[in-house]
């Protein structure tokens, strides 16, 4: 546990010492969101409905750019080489950066909301704690597969198109779940259906944290 | 030479079972009560559903099997069943939007069965373009179980979310009332179809194998200077 979250600290210590490259993913994100209502028009009906789904479309495309960069750091200087002399078990350093991925997108989820709500004109039809606790439950679900699979592309060939190749396919459950609970959340539930997807959400990042968990291993040792 | 002729031996009784059961299912068996002679179609849609889900399992254990042993013969075994797997789920899909068309109207519908094969379809064509990208044999060995594992136990969870997904809608439903004479058709074409998957997968598997210990063995200019 202690090695998971000096890992932890690690990987957010040098996201926060590389701000221009956080900042870089954030504007990126914020790019696409105004693309999407372009894209969209003026309707503020349409813009209203579809909101939830292109906030997690910028999330996962931005965060293809954020999880390469997380293992680029380690190939570049050959860090990882080190991480793996260091006594730190595979599966601490998994979770830590698992862990500090997960917030790493979260953050830019967060950061992202006022802008969703100003361009897309988003009223919230539920306590925003459910919208945070949907949100970490979404980016975890993202994170884990994808530090997974970003820790196998940063050292194959062509690393930009394989991650997205290897990750966009695995990540509709949990891409579904958190889109739809979210557009339940912005545009009402009478049905009382959000909490079926909630469900959802959770049971996949249970499965992706532990299966990845241990599969980590395999990936990083030679 | 042994298991070249074996193989083929497989080969050829699946295409003479093939031949068989297309002639059952077009000629013997009776027509499908609300589609007619469209329905006909199942004789080879429906074996090459299954038949691909098996080679993808046939992926699943080879690669499990890979990381409890280590040995080419597993990675070979792993890229055949992949490969076979998704060249069976692009027939079955584009199968099924030729059945889509007359029957649905339409050529694609987001229902939980087309949507979980289609994305099946891509986590394995993944699968096989990280082979393709990477260069050290135990690296893309490792780390395509890795992601054949990964991708066969989303499979499940695609389908059950697709389905919830779809649940607010309305699904299609198919009464079917199966037959004997359609049974017996369906019975021969699922084996015909079996029979073919076991002979790509074996020379697949048989070619891979071989390439797999070219590339391990030291370069010839070594083995000469030993032998002289």
């Amino acid at each position: 546990m202690r090695q998971v979250w000096e890992v932890l600290r690690k990987d957010l210590l040098i996201e926060w010492r590389g701000r221009s490259r956080s900042t870089g993913v954030f504007f990126f994100a914020m790019i696409l969101l105004l693309l999407f209502s372009f894209a969209l028009g003026p309707d503020s009906q349409v813009l209203r409905q579809h909101a939830g789904a292109y906030m997690w479309l910028s999330l996962l495309l931005s965060s293809t750019l954020a999880l390469s960069q997380s293992f680029r750091i380690e190939v570049e200087s050959d860090a990882l080489t080190v991480l793996r002399l260091l006594p730190v078990s595979p599966v601490s350093l998994y979770y830590g950066k698992a862990a500090a991925n997960t917030l790493v997108l979260l953050l830019l989820g967060v950061a992202s909301g006022p802008i969703v709500i100003a361009v897309f004109d988003v009223t919230l039809h539920a306590p925003i704690g459910h919208l945070l606790l949907l949100l970490l439950l979404g980016c975890a679900g993202l994170a884990a597969p994808g530090t997974l699979y970003a820790g196998i592309t940063c050292r194959a060939k062509g690393q930009e198109i394989l991650l997205p190749v290897l990750l966009f396919p695995l990540i509709v459950p949990a891409m579904l779940a958190s889109v739809k609970a979210t557009t339940l959340m912005m545009n009402g539930d009478p049905m009382g259906q959000g909490r079926s997807w909630f469900i959802l959400l959770l049971c996949f990042d249970i499965i992706y944290w532990s299966i990845s968990g241990l599969l980590f291993a395999k990936v990083i040792e030679e | 030479m042994g298991m070249a002729k074996w193989e083929d031996a497989v080969g050829a009784i699946g295409l003479i079972l093939l031949g068989v059961g297309h002639y059952m299912g077009l000629f013997i068996a009776p027509k499908e009560a609300m589609m007619g002679d469209v329905g006909r179609i199942l004789y080879v849609h429906v074996p090459v559903a299954w038949i691909s889900m098996l080679s993808f399992l046939v992926a699943f254990v080879a690669a499990l099997g890979y990381f409890f042993r280590g040995t080419t013969t597993w990675d070979a075994l792993m890229e055949s069943a992949v490969e076979v797997g998704v060249v069976l789920t692009s027939l079955l899909l584009a199968l099924g939007s030729l059945w889509a068309r007359p029957t649905w109207g339409v050529w694609w519908d987001w229902d939980p069965r087309l949507t979980t094969a289609a994305v099946m379809l891509l986590a394995f064509l993944g699968v096989t373009a990280l082979r393709r990208l990477v260069d050290g044999p135990e690296q893309r060995a490792t780390w395509s179980a890795v992601a054949t594992v990964v991708a066969f136990v989303n499979v499940p969870i695609v389908y059950f979310s697709v389905k919830w997904w779809r649940s607010l809608h309305q699904t299609q439903s198919s009464p079917k009332t199966v037959d004997p004479g359609m049974v017996t058709s369906l019975r021969v074409c699922a084996f015909a179809v079996l029979f073919i998957a076991i002979f790509f997968i074996a020379r697949r598997w048989r070619i891979a194998k071989t390439r797999l210990e070219n590339e391990l063995a030291p370069p010839e200019a070594l083995l000469d200077s030993e032998e002289a």
